[in-house]
């Protein structure tokens, strides 16, 4: 029995449904894995990419195989009487499909291990920003239930519920939670680590462009979860200075009252600035 | 007196709204249902003679399958609670609440509570007929196995609609699940029935490892064995090592939060890190375990239908031992995202790649099975073919995941959630139903009905494919795991929507498959050889089903595929003609095993809800019932040589 035209026909309306909706995903705003907007994000890309390559010609190598098996020894009316041989295994066929996976795990291994270490370090900076905000800039993220702060050390500046950054520039995410587990993740400008209590992990992030980036909690942490988004705001560095300056200046301090506001269980209204980082 | 009102309405959920009094509602006709029926028919003796009582090997395996069909219909129903809740934008038809108990039970129903006893229902079915033995090493201890996992299985199901359901994930990580952020009864259901299904477990690992490596019938060596007693007795392994890890995760939590010790609590100096990787070393061979059964399956049902000896059979023990060894050091990729470190990460990355190599080996060897056979597209057939390409989209995306810096941008997104469905449906689900189809005559001496399976794994496996196969973009588009729900701007109402048409879709299949139960048992065909599949293992050379003692004589193995030679060269599975059957030693049935796990489930409860008088009441009868197995002399019978002679003419085989 060959397929059906009806079978096959179905199969094409299925694959063509799914095109259909994805076509309308290709703005790079849907697909931030898939469009990076810094270096971070653009290596994990490639090797994302490079990986999905390699497997998908595995998959179309065992797709022929398999095809090929199914149809032409399938069972019919006309091969009754064949009797299929006892075959115990064979050397050289075995050794060949045993050989070539070693090699595409080698090949896929090398860069991974490659592109892993290259992550810790922070992305190298272009010349011209360095001049104009420093070598990097840090800023220490503390996830609360179901809230993000930031804080700006050397800026003596906090920020919840979104974060402003140079673009060019190098930042270093110092992450910790005060309750449970979240994930800090920004797609578009690379992936996420975890923000732990008691800990205190690392993550380099950088925009290449001025823009606003959607992050978000990438750990379940309780009902208000869903909810743990922010805006990552990379701005040129002459406009990041400018905001710095501004913030300093006008925003309110930190008081106890809000501390407690932000602590607390529970989501905000709106992003809060202070131009302190300690309750005053 | 209003004062236990309100705390009754409260402990029974009844302020929950109108999704518990449905489930109240429907479990109480359920109860009533069965225990009319029961009355009316006047069946209660049956099912205590027969079932509740039995220590039979494939009594159990056939408890322990329906079990899971009935945990898969709970967990399918919570997933498709979930899509319905995911299916557009800002849909609260959830609150916040009851999503994030749904998706905790759901995933832990369906792998502790559905995958498990499913493959451990055919380790029971399959692998004592395999070997050519009479029962299990310990018989009685099987029986307590399956019921610990049964009371353990409905102390978790009554948490939706007493005290509330775990939310904290399947995963339960700390310091989420602490008192402090996640008070009341949950969470100790989640450690309590695991912690029991777990000692479950654990028995029947030790009874099968026992079982194959003492109870072979004579001749059939460990390099004669069916490849799917080989899964068992490597899983078996695996199931030793792994679940007493799991043990003391559970356990260590179960302290912290009734006992107010600080094992994962940060305030108090512990550490939320150790209980994640203590869950993972026991959460990732825990996958395998699932898994490799479903590749026996996979090779039983591959090369019986094919009609041809299973290809490369060394290369295949080889690559399930490989693959047993490196599961239990890939765990940390399940969170390369906790600062590990590259040196670590890049450990644990090529670790996991290294397992496509010993997988990638037992794929080619089912398609070159295959390759010059002759290729029968039974039910049982399709699931293991359909399960090749769905399994290979599993794995290769797991190569993908375990790479580290990709891992960064797909950890627990859907992308994530597509892979790990696209292993466990795709692999062990079509594996369970290939299993199913092809041990069902044995089971029940009735084949379930072709047609009807052609739709149900037509229906199924499309669906499956068209609710999964999207969610590997929502992950590209930023779509995390355990949102309850999310905001439109995104682009993932349409994907969202088209994969929750899917999910509806498996559920059709799922429908199709129990109606082809009922139908095939009213109307099907009767297997009347014990050979419906012109099989090539031992269980096929005895009656559908087998007598209480399987064989009657125990047979000499000559072998692999022993009962394929024994047709071939027209031997009876009963030796030469005339060697005189001799009194058959078999256990005795026991209700002990059903009322020890009485009482783990009394102390069960009292753990859950911290009433001491009712743990240590729970804990005193199940050390009394212990005692008394001690001092139980009379355990087993003889099957009389008249019997035996009846039953063996019954089936022609005189």
């Amino acid at each position: 029995m060959k397929p059906s035209g009806r079978r096959v026909r179905s199969l094409f309306f299925i694959v063509g449904l799914s095109m259909l909706a994805l076509a309308g995903c290709d703005d790079p705003k849907y697909m931030p894995v898939l469009s990076p907007q810094g270096p971070v994000a653009r290596s994990e890309y490639y090797l994302i990419l490079y990986s999905f390559i390699v497997m998908l010609l595995v998959v179309l190598g065992v797709f022929v195989i398999y095809f090929y098996v199914i149809t032409k020894y399938r069972a019919r009316p006309e091969n009754k009487d064949y009797v299929p041989p006892e075959i115990e295994g064979n050397t050289k066929w075995e050794t060949i499909w045993t050989v070539i996976p070693i090699i595409i795990v080698i090949a896929l291994a090398i860069p991974t291990v490659a592109v892993t270490y290259k992550l810790v370090k922070p992305p190298k900076v272009e010349a011209a920003t360095t001049a104009a905000v420093g070598k990097s800039l840090t800023i220490d993220v503390i996830s609360e239930q179901w809230k993000w702060v930031f804080k700006y050390p050397e800026q003596n500046i906090e920020t919840v519920n979104y974060v402003n950054i140079p673009a060019g520039v190098p930042v270093n995410f110092e992450l910790t939670a005060s309750g449970p587990i979240n994930a800090f993740w920004v797609p578009a400008l690379g992936g996420m680590e975890y923000a732990m209590p008691g800990m205190n992990l690392k993550l380099w992030l950088e925009a290449d462009h001025p823009g606003t980036y959607q992050g978000r909690s990438g750990q379940y942490s309780g009902r208000g979860f869903a909810h743990m988004t922010f805006n990552v705001n990379a701005q040129s560095p002459a406009d990041f200075a400018k905001w710095v300056q501004t913030t300093q200046r006008t925003a309110p301090k930190l008081t106890q009252q809000a501390q407690d506001q932000i602590q607390k269980p529970g989501l905000l209204n709106k992003p809060l600035t202070f131009s302190s980082t300690e309750p005053q | 007196m209003n004062g236990v009102v309100n705390w009754a309405v409260h402990f029974f959920m009844l302020d929950e709204g109108p999704l518990i009094w449905l489930s109240d509602f429907l479990i109480g006709c359920a109860t009533i249902g069965i225990i009319v029926a029961l009355t009316y028919f006047k069946l209660w003796k049956w099912l205590w003679d027969n079932w509740l009582t039995t220590v039979d090997h494939k009594k159990i395996g056939i408890m322990y399958l329906i079990a899971a069909v009935l945990m898969l219909f709970r967990g399918g129903t919570d997933g498709l609670l979930m899509r319905a809740q995911l299916s557009w934008p800002n849909l609260h038809f959830l609150t916040a609440d009851h999503y994030d108990q749904i998706f905790t039970t759901h995933g832990t129903i369906m792998i502790l509570f559905m995958a498990m006893p499913a493959i451990i229902g055919f380790f029971n079915v399959a692998v004592p007929l395999q070997i050519g033995c009479r029962d299990v090493a310990f018989p009685y201890l099987n029986a307590i196995s399956f019921w610990l996992f049964f009371s353990a299985a409905l102390l978790f199901n009554l948490s939706f609609v007493v005290g509330g359901s775990p939310d904290g994930g399947w995963t339960s990580y700390p310091p989420y699940v602490e008192n402090f952020f996640d008070p009341g009864p949950g969470e100790n259901y989640f450690l309590v029935a695991l912690q029991i299904t777990g000692i479950g477990t654990i028995a029947t690992g030790v009874n099968f490892l026992i079982t194959i490596l003492r109870m072979r019938a004579p001749g059939m060596t460990m390099m004669r064995l069916p490849m799917f007693t080989w899964s068992v007795f490597i899983t078996s392994i695996i199931i030793v090592f792994a679940f007493p890890v799991l043990t003391v995760a559970l356990a260590l939590l179960l302290i912290d939060r009734d006992f107010g010790s600080h094992f994962f609590t940060v305030t108090g100096g512990g550490m939320p890190m150790q209980y994640i990787n203590l869950f993972w070393i026991w959460g990732h061979p825990e996958v395998y375990i699932v898994i490799l059964p479903a590749f026996g399956i996979l090779s039983e049902v591959v090369s019986t239908f094919s009609h041809k000896r299973l290809f490369g059979y060394s290369a295949m023990v080889v690559s399930m031992i490989a693959i047993a060894i490196l599961s239990f050091v890939v765990w940390v990729h399940h969170f390369f995202t906790m600062g590990a470190g590259p040196g670590v990460n890049s450990f644990f990355g090529v670790s996991t790649m290294a397992i496509a190599i010993p997988t990638g080996v037992k794929v080619f060897n089912w398609l070159f099975t295959m390759h010059k056979g002759r290729v029968e597209f039974t039910s049982a057939m399709l699931w293991a073919v359909g399960f090749i390409p769905n399994f290979l989209i599993g794995g290769l995306t797991g190569v993908m995941l375990a790479v580290p810096p990709a891992d960064y941008q797909y950890h627990n997104s859907y992308f994530l959630i597509a892979h790990f469905h696209y292993t466990l449906i795709g692999g062990t689900v079509f594996g369970v139903f290939a299993g199913i189809y092809y041990w069902w005559p044995k089971m029940f001496g009735v084949l379930l009905d072709e047609k009807l399976g052609r739709w149900h794994f037509w229906t199924f496996m499309i669906g499956f494919n068209i609710c999964f196969f999207p969610q590997f973009f929502l992950g590209f588009m930023g779509m995390q795991r355990r949102m309850y729900t999310y905001p439109a701007g995104y682009g993932w109402g349409i994907i969202n929507l088209i994969s929750t048409v899917g999910a509806v879709l498996m559920g059709v299949g799922f429908l199709i498959f129990v109606w082809n139960v009922l139908w095939s048992a009213r109307f099907g065909q009767r297997d009347t050889t014990g050979d419906p599949w012109d099989g090539r293992s031992l269980e096929w050379a005895t009656t559908s089903p087998a007598p209480e003692y399987n064989f009657a004589i125990i047979p000499t193995i000559k072998g692999r595929d022993a009962w394929w030679l024994m047709k071939k060269t027209g031997e009876s599975i009963n030796g030469p003609k005339g060697v005189p059957f001799r009194p058959i030693h078999m256990p005795n049935n026991s209700g002990r095993p059903i009322i020890m796990s009485l009482f783990f489930f009394i102390a069960g409860g009292g753990f859950i809800f911290q009433w001491w008088v009712l743990a240590i009441i729970g804990l005193l009868g199940v050390l009394v019932t212990m005692a008394q197995r001690s001092f139980e002399y009379h355990d087993h019978h003889y099957i009389p040589v008249e019997e035996i002679e009846r039953t063996e003419a019954a089936a022609g085989r005189l």
